[in-house]
Parts: structure tokens; C-alpha cells; sequence
């Protein structure tokens, strides 16, 4: 690819990138959110089309007018999000879309084929069964093994280890082993460095959608690459707190809390928790144990079974997200587009998302509009958001600048605890800096910050006190100081501490 | 084969598709119609004169597209006030005889013995209430249990027909005038309880336009600057980020439909108390106007003063239909450009969202070959 452009309303998204892929090769895509790795992926599954620039393939330059066009040609991609049929059958799902399959079905000679694909690259999963009965990893295979059918030469992954566990990635990491083996070329694209660097044969880095060099992976280290990457060293040090946590200042106290999850099952059993003025909580655990209920009770968006939230002193109603609002909760969920924002509403609208009904924004049930734009460019301003305009969509916003947003609204509410969760999860390494910056800003400016994350290193990094949750239940909270790597790995495991040692 | 155009999503709606994405429509509608009253042996251009001419150039003509301007205008404003919030409520129809049951009622319940104007503003708001109330059964069910609204508001729209059947053919029932043994028909409102027209330069404006541009003014302040339409802008573009910021989700969708069936409602109240002046089973059945609404709110892309204007469009079509109805004019005209101003209006909707290219690759193509 030379001298690729694509343009989008107030963003070049791509804007000249070079890009040279040899055969059988695992060749790592890797740069910040908004970098243009996407665009530039979806200008080679056919899906945009670029505004400048050629693409050759073995030697000769093709239009991809439809993702058909590109599949034809061999190049396949496995998106972030599946596109796969629920009650369909994994093999079902394999021929779904192939111009190739008749019109009458033969299951058998399908299933063999499905079996023989995943064998021959190890990939474990039954063709026979429902997608909706499959674990994430499996489906991702689905995906794979779908694009194999249909014959690519060239598969693209697009972020493929966000959804794994370690052991399901380092099997993924197998399979492309096997298929670049047999001369098949994969575009592995990631923003995590030790993943890029354990995987790839080469790696290409994008920065602000322009290719900043193309090196072989064997001869360079995360660091170089992460410099790279956003331009200058980042340092991964524990960050300086200027001011202590107030022990004595209780703001959050949650008692017994008990609820459920959304299939109705028991997510929460008895839970107690504080937070203090000025102190950051970290909650670990294995995602799906309850963490994401937690932050939903006490922000009340869930209805607690049992239980108490109150916040310095005075109860919040169970269940009512409008008093722990008022109360002065701020939470930043883990799905930020669709439950922290409304996605199709203007930065300005979401920005006045929860302080619409307050006398400076609206009167007599009236919306102020003017009040709502410029209180809007204010915070833009200072959250230093890229957005053309106050107007834009938020859907239209990169990662992590809908994730500024969503900060930049529920700290200009001046809150007394913030819950937030998974506040970094798939953003780049620039923002994520911005983030935890901006969490122990807040923290030093005495908010109490329950930070639930999935990332051990975000919140050994940043918490005085770490709880950890396993099935539901808090089973330790340690200190700071007692809080390392291994404890806290024992502990989310369901390993008791005391019997361990 | 590849096509010479393509279609690109577009990432911006600029605010001038508004209009021209329905005037583009309107005009394909026209070139599609003018092909078909070519086929059938007439002259486009004259045929669509005489319409202009007797649906909206003189005062005649303009007072009847008012007058079948009105319903549709309530019936619009009822589809636009729910599809807004993403509640698909097509049960203007049944909703609009209810409010004209209601309506009635109360008209010829007090028709008699208390002052015009009390009256009058009691068949509104009767109207209002019984529409109202009947779309509530589809709002609740909705909000409480997740029931598909398109599919019990058309159920009980026919559930309204059979009730309005009841009322007047086959029932003895306080709607139905006992004097009329032999073809039943509804009792008569007092005559001094017909609702006022207005008269500027000749052309009659009927009561019920009135009310139907105050709704509509109403519902576009409401959408456009108060909170509750910000929270109902909010609750369709993200249920989970309503719940988030504790929007009363289900209370919103009950009042929203409510008030949608309130407005159909309203519109059954102008039936009785602007041109029927009892309740006329059959002829609130003849004219479709709670579905004509959603082609009306469909067309204005559910702009409250956009449906105004649309109804007083398609009213004018009607009525030049009504009127130009003979041998060289077919009665299935006015019905045929109706459907292809819907369709190219549905058809324009593509074009909200992506825009037409040309197929760069296709063209090489064809150079090459």
C-alpha cells in the first residue's frame, strides 16, 4: 500500500500510510487509538475505500469496491466484534455468506471440512454446535475458521487477544504459527507491546494515521516500540500521590450489599466496602465476578437485594440513579458509548447528560441550549477533547476521546466518589496516561475513587487499598504495601491467602 | 457486472437533507406518476395541473384540503410523537374513533344544557382522554412487559372498528339515533354545539386545524427544547445510558403514548364536532386516517410543524381527487400517487444515511472494454 488517504468530516484518518506485507508472515499493525489501524483495515477488507494512494497485490494494483471483492482476492478479516448467527451451528456459520455454497445444504461434507480446517491448525471447536453455546475464544475460531473456508491468503485480526484469557491467546498465538507456516500472511493488529513483540515477524507502527517505520521484531523491545508508538518515553512507574488518603473520612460505606445479576442469578453476597476521602480503592478480580454489579448498585442503576449505600453518612435510595447522582456518585461505566453516553447525541448533549435538570441548564422544564453549548465548549476545552465541533456525534469520536468526554462530565459535577470501571480498557497509551492522571487528580483533591479494573498492574499501580472479589463475595483487602502480584493473582484465583503460605 | 454507482455512508447528516431528501422524494413521485399516466394514455403535465388547481389554487379548493388536512394532521402528529421515541404506535386509526366515541358522549351528553364553549372544549378534551386512555393499554404493555407495540396498537385498532359497529349498527346503544330504524346512523349533535370555523378571504378554517397547529407547535417545543423531549431523545438513542442517568424509562413510555393517543384522539373529537356532527361509523372507517398519519409523519420525518405542512399536502391531493373523480380522472389516482410518494419517501430515507458515488472501478471497466 503507498500513500494511502482517507479522509473523514474534520479527521484524516489515514494520511499517507505505507504498508508492504511479505508472505507468511505474522506482521504486528500496532499504534494508538485513532492511529488509523482500523481505517486502514478496512480499507483493505474493501469496506472504505481510500481518497488517495494505490494498493498492489502481488504486483499488480486492485480496487476493492465490497468486502466480497476483497475476499475474492484473498484477504479476510476477523473483526473485534464477531458477526456471527447465535442459533446458527458453527458450521452453518462457516458457509453463511459464501457465494459458493448451493442452495441445498450438505451438512456432512461442511462439518468434514470445518473439522479437517480446525485440525489441521489446531483449533479446538465442534461444527455441530450453536454459537450461542461457545465460549468467546471459541467463537473467535468460528471467525477465523470462516475466513480459511473461503480460501484467504491474507487474514487481518483486528485487536483478536482483547476478548481472551492468556491460555486462549497463547493458542490463538499457535494457530498463526501453523497457518503462516503454510504461507499464509497475517496482519495482527494490537496495541499491546509484549503481545506485538512475542508474535510478529515484523511490526509496522502508525501514529496520528501516518506509518512511522516498519521494523523486524527481532530487533527491537517494548520500550523503543512504545516511544515509537506515542512519539516520546512513557514510563510504567507506580504514579506519586501528593496528597494522603483521609482514613477518617469515610465517604462511601457500603454494608451487606447483596443483588443480582441481570439472568437473575446471586451476584453480590453481603458485600461491605468503604471508601475515604482522597483514596483509591482498586477492585480486582476475574472479569464476571460480580464487579460490574457492584458498580451498578452503588451507583444505582441496579436495585441492591439487600443491603445499604451511603455516602458520608447519608443514604442513597436503593436503586435510584438519580439519588446517587445527587448524592454525589460519579461513575464511569465499563461500556462507555452506549451506557455512560448516548452515542447518537451531540458532545454538547451528552456533556449535559446529568446536569440537564439543574437550574443553570434548564428552567420552567425548558433546556437553556446556549447554557448547554458553551458549558459543553468549556469542557472541551479543558479536557482537552478532539471533537470538530461541540455538535459532533460522540459516536464519530475516537476511543479515547469519548472516554474524555464521559471524564470530563462526571468530574465537572464535582463528585465525592467515583466508581470507575475499567476507565483505560481499550485505549492507547497516551490516553490512558491522561486517565490515571486524572483519577489520582481527582483522588488528590479528596474524591474517593473506587477503581474496578481487570488490569492487576493498573490497579497495583494506582490503589492505596486493593479489594479483590471472587464469586460475588469480597475475599481481602489488603493494603498497598501487601498488595503485590502474586497475593493478589492467589486471591482472585479463589486461593486462600493464609492456607497458601 | 459491477453497478456505475455505489453508495458511501455518509458520517454527517448536514441539516439541509431535511428538506431536500422530501422535496427529492415529492419530485420522484411525480416523474414516477407522470410514467404511469403516460402508460394510461393522459397528459402528465394537465392531469397534475387540474390537481394543483382543485386541491390548493382556489377558495374552494382550499377549504376542502383544510378540512381533510385536519385529521391527518392530528393522526401525523400522533405517529410522530411516539416513532420519536422509537414506539411504533400504529394505532392512530383505532385511537381517533375511540376519541370520537369519547367525544360524542360528552357532546351529546351535555349538548343540551351547559354553554356552547364548555361544550365544546369538553368534546376536546374527552376526545383527548379516551384516545388517550386507549393507547395507554399499548404503552404500559410495552413498558411493562416488552410487548410489541406495532403489533397490539394495529390489534386494537380493529378492536375500535368492531366497537364503533357495535355502537351505531348493532346496538341500541346512547350513540345511535333511535329514529333512525331503517338505516342506522348516530344521534345528532345539538346544532348550536358545532365547533366554530374561522373565515380569512373566503377559505374556512375549521376549529380542529387549530387545535392541530397549537399540538403541533406544542409537540416541536416540547421535542425540540424541554427536558422531557431530551430525555425521550436520550431513552431512543440509548435505553442503558436512560437507566444510567435514572430517566424514567417506563413512565416516559407510558406518557409518550399516552399523549400519542391523546392527539389521535383529539382527532376523533374534530370528526364529530367539525364536520360530522355525530358519530359516523362509517365514515371515520372510509378514510384511513390514523394510517395515512404515518405516512404523514413518515414524509416529515417526524417534525411536528413538518407534519402540518405534510397534511395539508397530502390533504390537497385527496381533496383534488375527490373532486376531479369521473370517467377521464380514475378514483385509484389520488390512492396511487399517495403510494409512490410514500415509497420514494421511504426510499429517500437510504439517502439520509449514505450518498450515491460513482463507481470509479466500473467506469475504468468500461473505458477498458
Amino acid at each position: 500500500m503507498t500513500g494511502v488517504v482517507k479522509r473523514f468530516p474534520g479527521v484524516v484518518a489515514n494520511d499517507g500510510v505505507e504498508f508492504e506485507l511479505r508472505k507468511g508472515e505474522v506482521h504486528a499493525l500496532l499504534g494508538e487509538n485513532g492511529a488509523g489501524k482500523s481505517t486502514l483495515s478496512n480499507i483493505l477488507t474493501g469496506l472504505y475505500r481510500p481518497d488517495e494512494g494505490t494498493i498492489e497485490l502481488d504486483g499488480t494494483p486492485v480496487v476493492f469496491n465490497s468486502p466480497k471483492a476483497a475476499l475474492d482476492a484473498g484477504i479476510g478479516m476477523v473483526h473485534q466484534h464477531f458477526r456471527l448467527v447465535e442459533p446458527f451451528t458453527v458450521a452453518e456459520n462457516v458457509v453463511l455468506g459464501n457465494p459458493e455454497t448451493p442452495f441445498v445444504i450438505d451438512t456432512e461434507a461442511i462439518v468434514e471440512r470445518v473439522t479437517e480446517l480446525a485440525q489441521r491448525y489446531d483449533m479446538a471447536v465442534d461444527p455441530r454446535a450453536r454459537i450461542w453455546q461457545l465460549s468467546v475464544g471459541e467463537q473467535q475460531r468460528v471467525e477465523i475458521l470462516k475466513v480459511l473456508y473461503r480460501g484467504a491468503r491474507v487474514l487481518i485480526l483486528d485487536e483478536p487477544t482483547a476478548v481472551l484469557t492468556p491460555i486462549e491467546a497463547n493458542a490463538l498465538f499457535k494457530t498463526l504459527r501453523a497457518m503462516t507456516a503454510e504461507g499464509r500472511t497475517v496482519i495482527f493488529i494490537s496495541h499491546k507491546l509484549d503481545e506485538v513483540m512475542s508474535v510478529s515477524d515484523r511490526i509496522t507502527v502508525l501514529r496520528g494515521g501516518r506509518t512511522v517505520g516498519t521494523v523486524d521484531t527481532a530487533s527491537t523491545n517494548t520500550r523503543d516500540l512504545a516511544a515509537m508508538m506515542v512519539g516520546r518515553s512513557v514510563d510504567f512507574q507506580r504514579v506519586v500521590r501528593t496528597a494522603p488518603a483521609q482514613v477518617d473520612n469515610v465517604v462511601l460505606e457500603a454494608t451487606n450489599l447483596c443483588g443480582i445479576d441481570d439472568r437473575g442469578r446471586q451476584a453480590l453476597h453481603d458485600v461491605c466496602l468503604t471508601v475515604s476521602r482522597g483514596e483509591i480503592v482498586g477492585v480486582a478480580g476475574v472479569a464476571g465476578n460480580g464487579q460490574r454489579e457492584l458498580a451498578e448498585v452503588i451507583a444505582g442503576m441496579r436495585t441492591a437485594t439487600a443491603g445499604t449505600v451511603t455516602i458520608e453518612g447519608s443514604p442513597v435510595s436503593n436503586g435510584k440513579a438519580r439519588s446517587a447522582i445527587a448524592g454525589g456518585i460519579a461513575h464511569v461505566p465499563e461500556d462507555r458509548l452506549h451506557t455512560g453516553l448516548a452515542a447518537g447525541h451531540s458532545v454538547a448533549d451528552n456533556m449535559a447528560l446529568k446536569s440537564y435538570r439543574s437550574p443553570i441548564l434548564s428552567r420552567f422544564g425548558l433546556l437553556k441550549r446556549q447554557a448547554i453549548t458553551s458549558q459543553a465548549a468549556d469542557l472541551v476545552d479543558k479536557y482537552d477533547v478532539k471533537t470538530p465541533g461541540t455538535d459532533t456525534p460522540v459516536r464519530l469520536l475516537s476511543g479515547g476521546n469519548v472516554q474524555k468526554v464521559l471524564l470530563a462530565r462526571e468530574f465537572s459535577t464535582q463528585p465525592k466518589l467515583l466508581i470507575a470501571a475499567s476507565p483505560t480498557r481499550g485505549l492507547d497509551v497516551g490516553a490512558i496516561e491522561t486517565v490515571r492522571a486524572r483519577l489520582v487528580e481527582a483522588a488528590d483533591n479528596g474524591v474517593g475513587v473506587l477503581l474496578i479494573s481487570e488490569d492487576l498492574e493498573e490497579i497495583l499501580s494506582l490503589a492505596d487499598r486493593v479489594a479483590v472479589m471472587y464469586e460475588g463475595r469480597i475475599v481481602a483487602v489488603l493494603p498497598a504495601a501487601e498488595a503485590t502480584r502474586e497475593n493478589v493473582g492467589l486471591l482472585m484465583g479463589g486461593a486462600n491467602l493464609e492456607a497458601s503460605r | 457486472m459491477r453497478s456505475p454507482l455505489r453508495l458511501e455512508r455518509r458520517l454527517e447528516q448536514p441539516r439541509w437533507l431535511n428538506w431536500a431528501i422530501p422535496l427529492l422524494s415529492l419530485a420522484a413521485a411525480l416523474v414516477v406518476g407522470a410514467i404511469v399516466l403516460l402508460i394510461t394514455g393522459k397528459n402528465p403535465l394537465d392531469v397534475y395541473q387540474r390537481i394543483f388547481e382543485r386541491g390548493f389554487l382556489s377558495v374552494r379548493a382550499i377549504t376542502g384540503t383544510l378540512r381533510t388536512a385536519t385529521p391527518l394532521a392530528f393522526t401525523g402528529l400522533c405517529a410522530a410523537a411516539a416513532f420519536r421515541l422509537g414506539v411504533i404506535n400504529i394505532g392512530g386509526e383505532g385511537q381517533l374513533y375511540v376519541g370520537a366515541i369519547g367525544a360524542s358522549l360528552v357532546g351529546l351528553w351535555m349538548g343540551d344544557s351547559y354553554p356552547v364553549g364548555i361544550v365544546i372544549i369538553a368534546m376536546v378534551i374527552f376526545g383527548a382522554f379516551f384516545g388517550g386512555l386507549y393507547a395507554t393499554i399499548v404503552g404500559v404493555l410495552r413498558a411493562q412487559f416488552n410487548t410489541n407495540e406495532i403489533i397490539t396498537s394495529l390489534m386494537l385498532n380493529y378492536i375500535a372498528a368492531i366497537l364503533l359497529n357495535y355502537l351505531i349498527f348493532n346496538s341500541f346503544s346512547y350513540w345511535r339515533d333511535p329514529r333512525s330504524a331503517g338505516f342506522p346512523s348516530g344521534k345528532p349533535l345539538e346544532k348550536r354545539t358545532y365547533w366554530p370555523t374561522f373565515e380569512i378571504g373566503g377559505v374556512s378554517i375549521p376549529f380542529g386545524l387549530l387545535l392541530a397547529v397549537a399540538a403541533g407547535i406544542f409537540l416541536w417545543v416540547l421535542y425540540r427544547r424541554s427536558r422531557f423531549g431530551f430525555e425521550v431523545g436520550i431513552i431512543a438513542d440509548s435505553p442503558r445510558a436512560a437507566r444510567y442517568v435514572g430517566i424514567r424509562t417506563k413512565w416516559t413510555i407510558i406518557v409518550v403514548t399516552a399523549m400519542s393517543g391523546a392527539l389521535a384522539g383529539i382527532g376523533g373529537s374534530s370528526q364529530v364536532g367539525d364536520f360530522a356532527h355525530y358519530l359516523d361509523a362509517k365514515g371515520l372507517q372510509l378514510n384511513n386516517f390514523g394510517y395515512t398519519g404515518i405516512v404523514v409523519a413518515a414524509l416529515a420525518r417526524l417534525n411536528p410543524l413538518g407534519a402540518l405542512l405534510v397534511a395539508v399536502l397530502l390533504g390537497g391531493l385527496t381533496n383534488a381527487g375527490y373532486s376531479l373523480q369521473g370517467p377521464d380522472f380514475p378514483s385509484g389516482l389520488v390512492g396511487t400517487l399517495q403510494g409512490l410518494i410514500l415509497f420514494t419517501a421511504v426510499a429517500g430515507e437510504i439517502l439520509m444515511k449514505y450518498k450515491i458515488r460513482p463507481n470509479r472501478a466500473a467506469r475504468k471497466a468500461a473505458v477498458a472494454s
